[in-house]
């Protein structure tokens, strides 16, 4: 079942975790604020992107199941 | 701003046709008068059964988002009772500083919003019912509720709070937390509060105005209702009109109305006063139009769609030639900017740089890079909040970009339009409110 990453804004501080351990899908603002890749998380990443699940000091990243297919790659 | 209503109402049988206004009486009504005129709450007695009424009529909701308003109901009648709660909330908090239809609405028609209040409560099945509202009751809406309790009209005990005067105060998941005890601030969603709202409790929470069309809906029906208004967008709704040369006023007013019947055009007519230069539909969060192009354009959201434009709350300005439309918006976007609830990090940075750089634009000789960062910061601010105050910070900002275009190539040249007309007003022309936000302040 494809995922993907969702963010709330609200507990988000910038740290910036998510961006050093998933920079495929994940960039910085030039606030230090994280631009998140709507797009399913792809089988490829699965592993990188439950680790910047699991780094986020706030818990504000978190991976939702996806109705989208998952893109290749 | 002073508000006037600019037409009187027909009374007894005459609301039973399609004339407008539907809403507004003449003078405030009690208890008595409003009974005299449509007689006794018509409560249907079961849950659900004026669901199908609402869906029949088209109501959609008179806060802003004109979100259909059976599918809320919906949403919170189908949704079990939880922690022995289901909510539903009258919400007059009217937070748009541009706006008064909401507050003459409850002056005038208190009643009428009250029956809307109940009947919504008795179709969802609710267990409270709240009025949220942006001033200190007034003593209409307190009249109306002591008389309603007396003479035992009420399905439901309704518990009144006063919002804070934030911008963001009157916004859905702000008002619950409010009326949970909490500041009145945006919260991340899902869950939705028809989920999950006050105190865990599935709660629907509509617009005082949406409530009182929901009111007449359930006397008169869906047939009734779409009588004015356009098919896909049926019936009225109240606007908060600016226009040069006349006061500001309240105008109750058939969705598909058109534009340049309620604000005049740039031809400067007879009926229009003074000549205008652009258009603001929808308030703060709304969309600058350009004259002439716009002129064309109707009161309803298909007509405005394709500009970027929605008809919101009902806020409508015409900025009149001779008022500088830079130094206007600059204004409103440093308001703005200051009502951010700075919760989310987007929000909080990029509001205050966008108003800031939109000042900029608004004085003399600005620096070149000034609009390429207004674009990168309007588009790194859109649609990364919680709530949708950067979103519709940036429709504001955008549109109006656009619309003064030449006006920002004059003030580089050090030059304004204002200064060039003959009849120059630099007094403020959009309201805001008389006292400066503060971040520090308390959102209670």
């Amino acid at each position: 079942m494809a995922e993907q990453l969702r963010m709330n804004p609200i507990l988000c501080t910038g740290h910036g975790m998510c961006a050093e351990l998933l920079p495929e899908l994940v960039t910085l603002d030039e606030w230090g604020y994280p631009i998140i890749d709507p797009r399913p998380v792809p089988p490829a990443l699965d592993r990188d992107a439950r680790r910047a699940v699991a780094a986020c000091p706030t818990l504000a990243l978190r991976l939702l199941r996806s109705e989208q297919p998952a893109r290749s790659g | 701003v002073t508000t006037a209503v600019n037409e009187s109402a027909p009374g007894g049988a005459a609301r039973h046709a399609a004339g407008l206004p539907r809403l507004l009486p003449a003078t405030p009504e009690d208890l008595r008068a409003h009974l005299d005129r449509y007689g006794p709450t018509p409560y249907r007695r079961r849950a659900n059964l004026l669901i199908a009424d609402i869906e029949a009529s088209g109501l959609t909701g008179r806060g802003g988002a004109a979100f259909p308003v059976h599918r809320k109901l919906a949403l919170v009648a189908r949704a079990g009772v939880r922690q022995g709660r289901k909510v539903v909330v009258a919400n007059g908090a009217e937070s748009e500083p541009a706006s008064r239809k909401d507050e003459m609405l409850l002056r005038f028609a208190p009643n009428l919003v009250l029956d809307g209040l109940q009947l919504a409560a008795e179709a969802v099945g609710a267990t409270e019912a709240h009025l949220y509202l942006h001033h200190a009751p007034g003593p209409q809406i307190l009249r109306a509720l002591a008389e309603r309790s007396s003479a035992g009209l009420d399905w439901l005990g309704v518990t009144i709070t006063q919002a804070p005067p934030r911008f963001l105060a009157g916004q859905e998941a702000a008002a619950v937390n409010r009326l949970g005890g909490g500041p009145a601030l945006p919260t991340f969603q899902p869950p939705r509060v028809s989920e999950r709202g006050l105190g865990g409790g599935p709660t629907l929470v509509q617009n005082v105005e949406t409530l009182a069309h929901l009111a007449l809906i359930a006397r008169y029906g869906p047939r009734w209702f779409r009588a004015v208004g356009t098919s896909d967008e049926p019936g009225s709704m109240l606007t908060t009109i600016y226009r040069p040369g006349v006061r500001a006023h309240i105008r109750e007013a058939a969705i598909g109305t058109p534009l340049s019947a309620l604000l005049g055009t740039s031809d400067g007519d007879a009926a229009a006063g003074p000549g205008v230069q652009a258009w603001l539909i929808g308030g703060y969060h709304g969309t600058w139009l350009p004259l002439p192009d716009a002129a064309g354009l109707t009161l309803d959201n298909a007509s405005l769609r394709p500009f970027g434009a929605a008809a919101g709350a009902g806020v409508l300005a015409a900025l009149p030639s001779g008022r500088c439309g830079l130094a206007e918006v600059a204004r409103v976007t440093g308001y703005l900017a200051a009502e951010s609830a700075g919760q989310c990090g987007p929000c909080l940075n990029g509001l205050p740089r966008i108003a800031a750089a939109l000042a900029e634009l608004a004085g003399s000789g600005h620096r070149r890079q000034t609009r390429a960062d207004l674009e990168r910061w309007s588009g790194l601010v859109k649609g990364r909040g919680a709530c949708n105050h950067p979103d519709g910070t940036v429709r504001f900002v955008r549109s109006a970009l656009t619309v003064f275009e030449p006006e920002i190539r004059r003030h580089a040249r050090g030059r304004c339009c204002a200064t060039d007309h003959e009849a120059t007003d630099r007094t403020p022309y959009l309201p805001l409110p008389d006292r400066p936000p503060s971040r520090e302040e308390d959102w209670t």
